[in-house]
Formats: C-alpha cells, structure tokens, sequence
C-alpha cells in the first residue's frame, strides 16, 4: 500500500529510527543544547565533547518521529572527528539537501559525509516533514554556538 | 439488519454538498478525517457568502443606506439563528468573536478581571484544549486567581469526585471545561458539572468546539453560564466564533477590547458602553463570516442535528470496532459518552510517520499533540495521530483507515 514511499523510509533511515547510534548521554559533556520541534512534539538532547575545535564525541538523547531520530542518529556519527567548522558546513549543506533534495555544494572534502545523509534527502517531497530531519542539525549549530535552547519553528 | 431501519442520514446525498470531497490527493479519494481541527464547507456557506459579497455588502451599524442597512439585517439575522441554534433566551446573549479562543480569551479577561476577585479559582480539567488553559494561566499569573485542574480518570472521564474535591472551599468562581475532547472524544457531563459548580457558587463556561457540532446543545437545559463554539469547526467558515452568556453576566462584566461600535458616548473624559451584545464586539466584525455560519446552522439544522448525531455513534462503534482489531494499536481514552474523535497509537510507528503513511493513500488526520499538551503527559504519549468525524464521514471511509493502519504496522515493523 505504501511502496511508493520507500524513497522516504529508505531502509537506514527505518534501521536508525529503531535502533538510533549514539543514543546515550555524555555525562560531562563540554557543549549540550535541547531541540524541540513543538508542532509535533520532538525532542531532543544533544551532547558533545570537544577536543579543541574538534568534537571528540556526539550523542543525543530524545522522542520524536523516524526521520528526526534517524537524522540526529546519522548526524552523531558524520559529525564525530569534524571541526566546528566543517560540522557547521555539513549543517548548512544538509539543510539544502533536505529542502531541495539536491546539493550542488556537495561534492569536495565533506563529499564521503554529505553521501551517508544523502538517504534523508527524500523530505523535500514532504515539506511538513523537513523540519524533523533538521531539528538535529538546528540544534547542533546551537550547541556549537554555546546556546542551550533549538527550535525548528 | 432489521429492514425497517433507515440510515439516519443519507452521507452520499450530503457528500454531493461538498465540493471539495471531491477532490484527489496523490492521485486518491481524498478520505478527511480531519473535521475535528476544521470541517469542510457545504456549498449553501460557498454561495452564502459570495452572494452576500457579490449582492449585499456593506459595514453594519452604520450607514443609512440601503447596503448597510441589508448587511446589518443580515448579521442580525445570523445572531438571531445562533440563539435558535442554542436555544438562547435571547438573542442578545449572543457575541460574536472571531473563534472560541477569542471567546474564552474575552471572558477570562472580562469576567476574570472585571468581575473575579483575586484570592478565587478557576478550575479547568486535564483535558482542555491550550484554548481553554492558557488564558486561564495568564489570568492566574496577572490576577491573582489561582488556577486549578480537575483529574481525567483511566478512561479518560473528567473525575467528577476530583472536580468536586476542587470546588469544596467556595473559592472557585469559574469552572471552564470542555463539554467535548477534542483528543479523547469524551463528551463530558455538562449539566451535572454545571449543576455541581453552581452548588458551590461557581459559575461555568463550556467550550463547545467540539460538542456544538456533533450533537444539539441547549443552553437552557445545560443551565451553562457561558458557551463558546467556532464556525469553522461547524462547517461555517473561520474567523467567527460564538460566546454565548447569561444576559446578567454579559451586562455586569465590563467590555473587553475598546473601539468602534462597542460604545454608546465617546467624550473627552471617557466613554458609555454600549449594550450587550454590541459592548463586546468592537470594530468592524467578521460580517460575511456570520453569514456564512447562518448557512451552516441552517444547513445542520435542516439535515437535524439529531439524525447527524446518530450518524456520528454508528460511526463511533463501526470505528471503535474495526480499530480496536488492529495489533497494536491503542485508542486513547475510553469515554462511556463519545464523538467521533479519535486519537491513536500504533506500536512504535510515530504519529508523523503514520500521517505521512496515510496521507499517501489520500487519508487526512491530524498528527500531533492537538493542542492538548497536559493532556499528552497525562496520557503518557509524547504524540497521537487523531481521526475526527464529519456528517459527512462513511462506514467506507472507517474501513479504509483500519485497512491502511494494518498496513502501516508492516510497514514500520
């Protein structure tokens, strides 16, 4: 009944939404910020452990729909070993992809990264649905930013 | 089933009524199941409306000339079929407001302010939608007016014990609940609560959203002190709502906004409000907008709101059946006295994935917390999805959504 959506729940993204990586606290975590998508009521904690410039570690803790858990769960893992910097250029990178299904920008030295979230790219068919796969990312820019509150409103 | 049964309304013939529902979403009949958070319009509102602009519109209350003078009757008018639809005293208990919110917003700060002292409370239930809770809040953080909450039982009943327990000291002054949940579909005991409250000198608001359009509601047999509904919920369009208030509170509470209409002297030194009902409705109002919800009362009251409120409990038991054989799937609330609201969960599956789910095969639902936040905490789920019914909704409709949702479990499993 539903094949056709297939290219939205592509596999990883239902595999993450069940079993979500990183899904844990960072206890002494050097940045964390909340994301709170209050239409549909996701939530989010996001935690990251920063060596320099660099985030050592990234997790999160939170409810929400398949797409904003399989997005934070993918976004923990791309983001791990990345500068402030790059994470932030992944973000702004991924919002495009998500909004528009393409990245022109993509290619380059964040290429390998920007391919693995390639599967979320499939919300811009669904613009109600954009924001649960850019919470994570809001609420990372946040984080690195210093803030402690993220709203995809 | 016995032949001699009639359905209670013919749904195709009153399908035929509006427009849109014949329309295609991603290519599907597109199945609403979304009346609860706004309800289609018949064409009789369309072409009410559009006759209104196209023949006879014009501000009220104002000029001497033929325009003004029609659009005032014709307001008029629409305030006179509300209290019918009411069953009001008088017509003059009626104010029109933009929608309930507006409503329930004048009277918190009417009554609350103007007529409350602090020191009182105000009891609402765990159940109301933010409409009927936040301006409540603000009242209790301004005015010194405590705020408290009647429990919801299990089944999602208001707790008749607990509202008593909170109405023991006499300090309440207004007790505001829904007469309807807009998520549990529980229609709640309003002329007991109103019987309760008034015992312990309280007066009651009802927010009918909800209730106004599924069953009659009788002002005077609820014995309510103030009722709030919207037009749009009742197949009428946005932008009007309706406080309905016992003409002695209307005139003892004083006016809420200030400006055109509302005032019978203007002076340097002050003002002379007007009369109730033009004391509360400053401004230009939502005139083709009361017209249109003129041909929505006309439209339900000819079809009878009692054949639409049967149609609405065999959809209710068709519903509660075929969903209730769905694995995994938890209905929320089981009110003994329900509408055609219904809020799910599905295993694991998310509430926004199961409306993007259904919305491919053309099912519109509302996915969410619907505007009940308390609510969903009590309840135990961070979000729901939310089937809600029309006069227009089928048995056929019914079996496709538990067809869909079966299918939507295998799909996130």
């Amino acid at each position: 009944m539903f094949d056709d959506l297939r290219d939205l729940y592509q596999e990883v993204i239902l595999d993450h939404g069940r079993k979500p990586r990183n899904f844990r606290r960072l206890e002494a975590a050097d940045l964390n910020a909340r994301g709170d998508n209050p239409m549909c009521g996701d939530r989010m904690e996001l935690f990251l452990d920063m060596e320099g410039d660099r985030i050592a570690d990234a997790s999160f803790q939170g409810r929400g729909c398949a797409i904003s858990m399989a997005s934070a769960s993918l976004m923990t893992e791309t983001v791990k070993g990345k500068t402030a910097l790059e994470a932030r250029e992944m973000a702004a990178k991924f919002r495009e992809m998500a909004m528009t299904g393409a990245c022109p920008e993509c290619g380059g030295a964040l290429e390998e990264e920007m391919e693995r979230l390639q599967v979320l790219s499939g919300v811009h068919e669904f613009p109600s649905r954009v924001k649960c796969a850019t919470l994570a990312w809001h609420t990372l820019n946040t984080a690195l930013d210093g803030g402690k509150e993220a709203s995809s409103e | 089933m016995d032949g001699t049964l009639r359905p209670a309304l013919d749904v195709q013939r009153i399908r035929q009524d509006f427009p849109i529902l014949s329309t295609k979403v991603h290519g599907k009949p597109l199945v609403f199941l979304d009346s609860g958070a706004s309800a289609q319009k018949p064409r009789a509102v369309i072409d009410a409306m559009r006759a209104m602009f196209e023949t006879s519109y014009a501000n009220v209350h104002r000029g001497a000339y033929h325009l003004s003078e029609a659009s005032t009757a014709a307001y008029e008018a629409a305030r006179e079929a509300v209290a019918r639809f009411l069953n009001a005293r008088d017509a003059r208990e009626v104010v029109f407001t933009s929608n309930s919110t507006a409503a329930i917003n004048l009277v918190a700060h009417s009554y609350g302010r103007g007529v409350m002292k602090p020191g009182q409370a105000v009891v609402v239930s765990e159940m109301e939608h933010h409409a009927n809770f936040v301006p409540w809040q603000m009242l209790a953080q301004s005015h010194g007016i405590a705020l408290r909450i009647a429990n919801v039982t299990d089944a999602g009943e208001l707790d008749m014990a607990d509202l008593e327990a909170k109405l023991a000291d006499g300090k309440v002054g207004l007790v505001a609940v829904t007469h309807m949940s807009n998520v549990l579909g529980t229609v709640t005991p309003a002329a007991r609560i109103a019987a309760l409250a008034h015992a312990h000198g309280a007066k009651v608001l009802f927010d009918g959203s909800q209730a106004a359009v599924h069953r009659r509601v009788d002002m005077q047999a609820l014995d309510a002190d103030f009722y709030v509904f919207t037009g749009h919920k009742l197949y009428g369009p946005t932008g009007i709502g309706v406080l309905w208030g016992r003409l002695e509170l209307l005139d003892a509470m004083p006016p809420f906004l200030g400006g055109g209409d509302m005032i019978s002297e203007v002076t340097r030194e002050g003002f002379r409000p007007a009369p109730v009902p033009a004391k509360f409705e400053a401004g230009t109002p939502p005139i083709v907008e009361a017209v249109g919800l003129h041909a929505a009362i006309d439209y339900v009251s000819a079809i009878g709101m009692e054949a639409i409120e049967a149609h609405e409990r065999a959809l209710v038991d068709h519903a509660m059946t075929k969903l209730s054989a769905i694995e995994d799937l938890t209905v929320i609330g089981r009110a003994q006295d329900r509408g055609g609201v219904f809020s799910f969960a599905l295993g694991n599956a998310h509430a926004h994935d199961l409306s993007t789910l259904l919305d491919r095969v053309g099912i519109a639902v509302r996915a969410g917390r619907h505007c009940a936040e308390p609510l969903h905490v009590r309840i135990g789920h961070d979000s729901t999805c939310r089937a809600s019914f029309g006069l227009y909704t089928t048995h056929e409709e019914v079996d496709f959504l538990a067809e869909a949702l079966t299918s939507a479990r295998r799909f996130f499993s």
